[in-house]
């Protein structure tokens, strides 16, 4: 009995998470029979559910809402608002009253008859009829499932990972063993399997971002509701898969994120339709993956972050000096939002005002791995992204060595590797200091930090900077950097972690365990005393840029026909291999699609037949094209003297640098041959279309689509209206008329150039 | 059924381990130290593709540190998801205990006193109970 009501109560749980979505869309749109249908059953149920299990209470809830729900279904009645609130308030209601069941609460019944009576509103007959018609036919079919417990999961996944782990030591002993074809063939076979259990079992940790996206139709809703604001949720990719526990990791944060661009982001409808905007703000939500990572951007149409308000904010609190609010970029003002105690809204208010600020949620994001990014425009919006790596278990990190110890340190961690040779240390006391590029960075000796004996001179050491999460850089020197790899990382046992170093222990590919730093951990350890703080930090690598200002920061690489060239780092986002089948030529230029956006493709005259292109990705701050090449050589700072070339092109010039002639990429060139036109964030105008004429859709939709208009939704304000002869128009419409006959009103439907010229004027005529 | 009983020899004294607790024994292959822990921590090994945290049990008694080179016996203990193993100076029979173990009547020397459990009889001699799990814990716990 007890096991059929744990399902009972899991199982109206998720039938209640997954309904919220569902009736936000109902109270959208009241006749929408499908969504009704969708709450009628999920009350149904629990009324069924709850005789059998004899729970009086919620019994009686449902039954009640049931009944209303079945008026609405038989015409009698009209969804109205009231009853779509009191709809809502009864499923939370059996929401809270299934959660107190789980954890043997009580709750208190006193408000059940409230509930009850504010659904028998008015019953009204005559106009149910009209609201309830015209559903949308669309037919869900539910997968079939299973209920697992969670720990048997992470048992498997636990089994699993020791599996591979056994695997990698046989693999050693094989190697070492004489060779024996036919046991290769069966080992072979196993690590196969191996693979494919490990996968399918990784697969069953991932879960939809979809999950996490559920509830976020009903917070806006709430939100928007108690602060008389009107939002419109797009969710966009909750396809996307994510491990369970990174799903809940990411859920605080998130829902922080969306508060706060609904309480400080987007303003009140009055102040929006003053700025010229829609009365009703548009919250976009969306993830993509993007290599091991997933991006999950939440972007608000508000009045942006001001930027100069939070220079003050940052000042009156003593945070930052007079003198450093004069240097800040506008995106550095942007960033203080994650300072710790700083918040745009003068008041405290009971949304986002909970002393829980972006710095938490920075510092949650970083904790997991993850990356959190603001950008912020005036009165255009704000977009916050959040990067974390997919899985929490298998960690991509470094292998160095202290003396001959192999330690590993996380990738996220490392901010770049540099030899000691090339750097300048100095020791002041005890201490020592790296200054590279104009910073000085703390310096901590991993051998020294461990006690291990180490023989290896400090300038044949490498220095591998740290950014610890929510901590400032340092450098470590280390004996020697190995590898790149992936690591099945474990928790250690607390005698081990409580020497403070430590985030926990993995095996090597010979069978050795190896440690894994902590690298805030390590600056604990070494007592690392921070004296510049962040903002300090940003102004003094500000500083140190105008300095060298006529250096420039180069990427040199070779390109797929082996020539040597550069280009300058900071237009490099990131380097990616990319699938040969990604690559495509269309619409006159080669193109590359890269996590779910294509890219013109440059570097290469034709796609690879098969295997992986290697491809920079370059960005001008707002297009992006991708650059293929064979192989990166070096970066290097230098001053160049540059031989120009003789005609503009691909190539600005060529510079010896150590001894070789390399070609300078001219990244302007390069944009303005590639990068996709019209790709400028203003808005597009929308244009509305007659709905339901195949022309239309067919032929002229393209077509005003390729000038750039985008085209309305049903029901949604258009900037123009494109109207056929017989259809009505609001009066106040921007109206466009076509024709489809040969004389009449309006503009002949295959009159290309009269009816782009019309739309310009009428587009004129929407902003004068 | 009478408990099983791990004989083994331990800072030059035979003492008995709860089999139950005791998943088995092991030579140790190496072991990587790990700098920084708690002071009875010998550092890590590798068993079958885990990772073991290795447990000097002369530390674990505050009576100095085992032979490095010399001691590679030791015992597998599980203990809280993790695994350990004990450096033990030799292993040497697994037997059925006479009967229940009986409380201590007096105090069996410094070190000892934190770890043991009782007395206990088998094939007619006495042995001194040793809780493996207080051994891991180490001598820091019993501190604090």
């Amino acid at each position: 009995m007890d096991e059929l009501i744990n399902d009972f109560i899991a199982e109206t749980r998720d039938m209640a998470q997954a309904l919220s979505g569902a009736i936000v869309a109902w109270e959208a749109a009241p006749g929408d029979r499908e969504r009704l249908d969708e709450i009628f059953r999920f009350v149904h149920t629990v009324k069924g559910n709850c005789g059998f299990f004899d729970l009086p209470r919620l019994e009686q809830l449902s039954h009640a809402a049931e009944g209303a729900l079945a008026e609405v279904r038989a015409g009698s009645r009209v969804a109205d608002t009231a009853l779509v609130n009191a709809v809502l308030a009864i499923i939370d209601r059996i929401g809270e009253l299934v959660q107190a069941l789980e954890t043997g609460e009580s709750l208190t019944s006193e408000d059940d008859e409230q509930l009850i009576a504010a659904l028998s509103g008015p019953a009204v007959t005559g106009q149910a009829a009209e609201a309830t018609a015209a559903p949308e036919p669309e037919t869900k079919r539910s997968l079939r499932s299973i209920r697992l417990a969670v720990d048997l999961l992470d048992r498997m996944m636990n089994g699993v990972s020791d599996a591979v782990l056994a695997r990698n030591e046989l693999a050693r002993r094989l190697r070492d063993a004489p060779r024996d074809v036919a046991v290769e063939a069966a080992f072979e076979r196993v690590s196969a399997c191996i693979a494919e259990i490990r996968d399918g079992i990784t697969r069953t940790r991932m879960q939809r971002i979809d999950s996490l996206f559920s509830g976020l139709p009903r917070l806006v809703r709430d939100l928007a509701a108690d602060l008389g604001k009107q939002v419109r949720l797009q969710a966009d990719g909750g396809d996307v898969e994510l491990d369970r526990e990174m799903i809940e990791m990411i859920r605080d944060p998130l829902t922080h994120i969306v508060r706060n661009a609904i309480d400080h982001g987007i303003e009140s409808p009055d102040e929006r339709v003053a700025a010229g905007k829609k009365p009703a703000g548009t919250l976009k939500v969306s993830a993509r993956q993007a290599g091991n990572q997933i991006l999950i951007e939440v972007a608000d149409d508000g009045r942006g972050i001001d930027g100069d308000a939070l220079v003050r904010k940052a000042r009156a609190a003593g945070l930052i000096s007079a003198e450093q609010a004069d240097r800040l970029s506008p995106a550095q003002k942007i960033a203080l939002v994650f300072m710790p105690s700083l918040s745009t809204a003068d008041a405290v208010t009971a949304i986002s005002g909970r002393g829980v600020g972006m710095d938490v949620v920075r510092a949650n994001i970083e904790r997991i791995g993850g990356v959190v990014d603001v950008d912020s425009r005036p009165s255009q919006g704000v977009k916050l992204c959040i990067r974390v790596p997919l899985t929490l278990t298998i960690i991509p990190a470094l292998t160095v060595s202290a003396g001959r110890q192999v330690f590993a340190v996380p990738r996220s961690a490392i901010d770049e590797i540099l030899r000691v040779g090339a750097v300048r240390i100095d020791r002041v006391g005890a201490a020592e200091v790296a200054t590279i590029r104009d910073r000085r960075l703390p310096l901590i000796g991993l051998s020294a930090l461990l006690g291990i004996d180490c023989q290896t001179p400090r300038e044949e050491q490498k220095l591998v900077l740290l950014k610890p999460a929510g901590g400032e850089v340092y450098a470590l020197a280390v004996d020697a950097v190995h590898d790149h790899e992936e690591l099945v990382v474990k928790p250690a046992a607390p005698a081990v972690m409580a020497a403070g170093l430590y985030a926990g222990t993995t095996l090597a590919d010979d069978g050795s365990p190896i440690l894994l730093l902590d690298p805030s951990g390590m600056a604990k350890r070494a007592g690392i005393n921070f004296v510049e703080n962040e903002i300090d930090r940003a102004l003094h690598a500000g500083a140190a840029e105008a300095e060298a200002a006529r250096e420039t920061s180069l990427l040199l690489f070779r390109t797929l026909d082996g020539g040597r060239r550069a280009v300058p780092v900071a237009v490099v986002e990131r380097i990616e291999d990319v699938a040969a089948d990604a690559i495509a030529f269309g619409a006159g230029k080669l193109r590359v699609s890269i996590g779910g956006r294509i890219l013109p493709l440059a570097g290469c005259a034709s796609a690879p037949a098969e295997g992986k292109l290697r491809v920079l990705r370059l960005t001008d701050g707002a297009a992006e094209i991708a650059y293929g090449f064979a192989e990166v050589i070096d970066i290097r700072a230098l001053v160049l003297d540059l031989q120009p070339a003789p005609a503009p092109g691909e190539i600005a010039g060529v510079a010896l640098i150590d001894g070789a002639q390399v070609e300078l990429i001219d990244t302007h060139w390069l944009f303005a041959q590639h990068a996709d036109a019209g790709r400028d964030d203003a808005p597009a105008p929308i244009c509305a279309l007659p709905e339901g004429d195949p022309w239309i859709d067919n032929l002229l939709r393209p077509l005003i689509e390729g000038l750039g208009y985008r085209v309305a939704r049903t029901g949604e304000a258009a900037d123009i209206v494109i109207a056929r002869e017989e259809d009505e128009v609001p009066a106040d419409a921007n109206v466009v008329r076509i024709r489809a006959s040969a004389e009449g009103q309006g503009i002949h439907r295959y009159d290309r150039a009269a009816l782009i010229g019309a739309l310009a004027a009428a587009k004129g005529r929407g902003h004068g | 059924m009478a408990e099983l009983l791990l004989i083994g020899r331990l800072a030059g004294r035979r003492v008995a381990f709860p089999a139950a607790k005791v998943e088995g024994v092991v030579e140790l292959e190496g072991i990587t130290p790990a700098p920084g822990a708690a002071a009875h921590v010998a550092g890590l090994s590798a068993l079958r593709s885990r990772v073991l945290t290795v447990i000097d049990g002369l530390a674990a008694l505050d009576l100095g540190r085992a032979d490095e080179a010399a001691a590679r016996g030791a015992i597998v203990v599980p203990c809280d998801g993790h695994t350990y193993a004990l450096i033990v100076e030799e292993v040497e029979d697994v037997v059925e205990a006479a009967g229940p173990p009986a409380p201590l009547a007096a105090p069996v020397g410094a070190g000892w006193d934190r770890v043991a459990l009782g007395t206990v009889e088998a094939n007619g001699e006495l042995f001194l109970l040793v809780d493996p799990f207080l051994l891991i814990a180490g001598p820091a716990a019993h501190a604090a």
